[in-house]
């Protein structure tokens, strides 16, 4: 069995992240322009690491799919990014951003990272303003702050509801000047197929050009992975068309181990489904909790009224509403966690008070444009509101918005050590790819902050630690290296393979069948039964796909089924994945719960004497089973409670 | 409802393209313009037909990547908005859609609905940002900046990048694009100490790239999924004559 090594420094806590950059090694800078790096994806996470290698003079190459960096996901972000500046002079500090951290994720993220992920978050927003990225500010001129879901501070920074897009555009910005300057060269409409691996050490990368169908080699001594979770193996959800667990589940197969695949958040505040023919789901961003309150009619008669179209949302006294997070969690109210919001609401459904078609909730802003006026909320959510009313056309200023929970953001990743590294030496994994940081639950704001401080304020300096010992391996053309060719030669075959299938079904149908799978067996309870049976289902949908999935047209030029099946046939495996790890952890944490494992008033309730581990999961081959390697997470700093929001 | 869409086909850059005619049948209105994309690709697939190539990522209208040309419209008959957040119930039964991609010299089309748009990457790269690397830089309320040049910056910086006002300018002008770059920058007290250097190199790389002069129809703005107001190509122009006369 592999030994888990997570490279905890040494010392306390608040000292250990000095320590680590006080005697790790570096690289001088004659040698770093001999040093390649590969980069794949240009979110916060790819964006800003590559920027900063850039920067400090190695040479880089940056890989995405899209047709520019700018587009990958983190462009969609809307709420905010959190900090431990304590501005508002409210009580924060690093330690308080850190505690909430690590309660928010329900106890399963390892203390030494999340310290120092608050410790760099100030960082953060010095450096993003320094890059002139628009935050909201206050009349005197300084910045302005609003809180978020899991916290009694107000410690979430923003611009308007774009936040995600403005430091993206801040990356991007610090990314093009390093292309300017030719330390970065971008590859765009490129797509990593699969990871490259010379006597134990990750070595670069073999590509699918999207346009010409070519199929090349890259090498690099070391790559980054900064490409994202896999939301979207559950077809709807809040990701892009294009987010995809391709590249995490090659480097997976290449021994990486994969950590809590099963930890999924589920977003409260979605507009909820309007129909099969829907394509993606849309997020209506958490700080919209800030005034907005949610309710169910208090009434089933009520809520039957208006599914069938007899009643508004307006007409129901205030009496009559049951602001059920406000009941159930007096402390916290609307601004509870989003696992335990998400539930709530699902409860509320389930028990038959839903509203819209039965599943979704409202989120009222009523009193908050009573209290504050129109053209405050307006300045707040503008854009957000607009966004709805396109979508559902309906004004939100007039009528509740309607929302449900829908599949946002994974926790669970490529499991990394404390300089971020994988199990496979070279290979690093940054942003929502790896699984550090959230635990079984990511708070709101918190991944903006975790993809910048991965990217800007530590791979930089732990990538050079690996780095330091290779200013003597040279250069390595692939076109001579028998690895890369060896590589090559395989993704050509697997593309053959699909093409050759010619099959009846198209992708997007066998993609949306095991979306349901997903959401009906592993999605927001989980059961032993569900979960054996969903496993059962998910492989015999593989089988389908590689029988009867159709491709038309050829692999030699843009061929967009071709991509998107290539990722299917990646999602029917982490599927079963997730699914295996959901089963082998009995008990409720975060985003993960099973019914069998519930408190009377039916709250998560975690085994901490048989799972406090993060469950790192080691390929063994295609059908046999993974297997589990453990890493024990030990709370040396911070007592482990019950998480309580009441 | 039943509707009829006329669509550019075009098998790779150096390709003629022409119009195909498709007939799409009980379409929903709820459906976003891009979902009934997505049922007529399936109808093609099912015909045994190669799909409709166009770009689109997020579908909730930031990433700036989906660019149609609807009705002689960019984006489609609606404002401040993108394709992907477009919806049906903007059309009636029995139309006839035409879907085009975007037509600039600037943007060449790669295939059917798709552009190639990496020369607005190339603009940016020329001077885009604000010159400072990662770390060391001053606290970030060191240097107060009023709300009202903060939000006028702000609303520079929604540019998605999507390419509309080009694709609807009658030159082929990038000006609106270039100026919502360089008028954010150059309204922040970080950003100002270059704004002149930057006007300039983004301009240059402007005109080299093929994209052409503005003649302030004003039509850019209108189109602009992010409303974006012409007024920051007044404070670009500032900013140029500046750099001019600095010479």
């Amino acid at each position: 069995m592999t030994t888990l090594n997570s490279k905890i420094p040494e010392g306390p806590l608040a000292e250990k992240w000095n320590n680590y950059k006080a005697h790790q090694k570096l690289v001088n800078p004659s040698n770093k322009r001999k040093i390649d790096i590969i980069v794949v994806g240009t979110g916060l996470a790819g964006a800003s690491a590559a920027a900063s290698f850039g920067e400090l003079g190695f040479q880089v190459k940056s890989f995405c799919y899209q047709d520019s960096p700018r587009r990958a996901h983190s462009i969609a972000a809307q709420g905010g990014i959190n900090a431990a500046k304590n501005y508002p002079n409210d009580g924060d500090t690093i330690y308080r951003l850190f505690y909430d951290t690590i309660k928010g994720g329900d106890y399963k993220a390892r203390e030494a990272n999340v310290y120092r992920l608050a410790t760099v978050s100030n960082d953060i927003i010095d450096q993003s303003v320094a890059q002139g990225i628009p935050f909201a500010r206050e009349y005197g001129g300084l910045l302005a702050n609003r809180s978020f879901g899991g916290a009694q501070v107000s410690r979430t920074f923003y611009a308007r509801g774009q936040t995600g897009q403005q430091l993206l555009l801040g990356a991007y910005g610090a990314l093009n000047r390093q292309i300017e300057a030719g330390t970065v060269k971008i590859y765009n409409r490129t797509e990593m197929m699969d990871l490259v691996i010379i006597d134990g050490k990750a070595r670069g990368i073999v590509t699918r050009n999207l346009i010409t169908g070519k199929i090349e080699s890259h090498f690099g001594h070391a790559v980054v992975l900064a490409t994202g979770g896999y939301g979207n193996l559950f077809f709807l959800s809040t990701n892009a068309m294009g987010s995809n667990g391709s590249a995490a589940w090659q480097a997976y197969k290449k021994g990486a181990f994969f950590a809590n695949p099963c930890f999924v958040q589920i977003h409260p505040t979605c507009i909820p489904v309007h129909g099969d023919f829907q394509s993606k789901l849309t997020l209506m961003s958490e700080s919209l909790r800030n005034d907005g309150r949610i309710w169910v009619p208090k009434n089933k008669e009520d809520a039957e009224a208006i599914r069938a179209g007899k009643l508004k949302p307006t007409e129901i006294p205030e009496e009559n509403r049951d602001y059920y997070l406000e009941r159930r969690y007096p402390a916290f109210g609307n601004l509870v966690p989003r696992d335990v919001a998400s539930r709530a609401a699902k409860e509320r459904c389930d028990a038959g008070y839903g509203v819209g078609t039965g599943k979704a909730v409202y989120l009222d802003f009523k009193s908050a444009i009573e209290r504050l006026g129109e053209d405050k909320i307006r300045e707040r959510y503008g854009n957000l509101f607009q966004m709805y009313e396109k979508i559902v056309d309906e004004n939100p200023y007039k009528t509740p918005m309607m929302i449900y929970p829908a599949i946002h953001y994974t926790m669970g990743g490529i499991w990394v050590d404390y300089e971020l590294m994988t199990t496979i030496p070279g290979l690093y994994a940054a942003g929502e790819a790896n699984f550090s940081d959230h635990g079984a639950n990511r708070l709101g704001a918190s991944a903006l902050m975790q993809g910048l401080a991965d990217g800007y304020f530590v791979l930089p300096y732990t990538i050079q630690n690996y780095l330091a010992d290779e200013i003597h391996t040279p250069r390595m053309n692939p076109a001579e290296v028998k690895e890369f060719k060896d590589a090559e030669e395989q993704v050509k075959n697997r593309i053959d393979k699909l093409m050759n299938i010619k099959g009846n079904r198209t992708v997007d149908s066998i993609h949306k069948e095991l979306g349901h799978i997903m959401w009906e067996h592993v999605g927001m309870a989980r059961t032993k039964e569900g979960l054996t049976e969903g496993i059962e289902k998910i492989r015999a949908l593989r089988d389908v796909f590689w029988k009867e999935v159709k491709i038309p047209g050829t692999a030699n030029g843009i061929n967009l089924e071709l991509e998107k099946a290539n990722r299917l046939a990646d999602f029917l495996e982490l599927g079963e994945l997730m699914a295996r790890d959901a089963l082998h952890r009995e008990e409720s944490c975060g985003g993960h719960f099973r019914e069998e494992y519930q408190t009377e008033e039916g709250e998560a309730l975690r085994n901490d004497k048989d799972f406090m581990y993060a469950a790192a999961w080691e390929y063994t081959g295609d059908h046999a089973n993974p297997k589990l390697n453990k890493e024990i997470l030990k709370y040396e700093n911070i007592e482990v409670k019950v998480r309580n929001y009441k | 409802m039943n509707i009829t869409v006329k669509v550019w086909r075009q098998k790779d850059a150096n390709s003629k393209g022409n119009f195909e005619s498709y007939k799409l049948n009980d379409i929903t209105p709820d459906s976003s313009f891009l979902e009934m994309m997505d049922v007529l690709n399936e109808q093609l697939l099912a015909e045994g037909k190669e799909p409709v190539a166009y770009d689109h990522d997020c579908r909730e209208g930031i990433c700036g990547m989906c660019s149609m040309f609807i009705n002689g419209r960019a984006h489609g008959p609606d404002t401040e908005i993108t394709t992907c957040q477009l919806h049906m119930r903007k059309f009636k039964d029995g139309d006839t859609i035409t879907v085009e991609p975007w037509r600039s010299g600037g943007f060449p089309i790669i295939k059917d609905l798709m552009v190639d748009r990496s020369a607005y990457d190339k603009i940016l790269q020329a001077g885009g940002y604000i010159s400072v690397n990662t770390g060391g830089v001053p606290d970030a309320n060191a240097i107060p900046i009023s709300k009202e040049a903060s939000d006028e910056a702000m609303d520079a910086a929604t540019c998605i990048g999507c390419g509309a006002c080009v694709a609807t300018c009658k030159n082929s002008s990038a000006m609106l694009f270039v100026a919502a770059k360089v008028s954010q920058l150059a309204l922040l007290p970080q950003g100002k100490v270059e704004a002149t250097r930057r006007a300039k190199a983004m301009i240059a790389r402007m005109d080299e790239l093929g994209f052409g002069n503005c003649t302030n129809t004003g039509a850019c703005e209108v189109e602009c999924p992010k409303g974006i107001s012409i007024t920051h190509i007044a404070r670009l122009n500032r900013e140029f004559l500046c750099a001019a006369v600095k010479e």
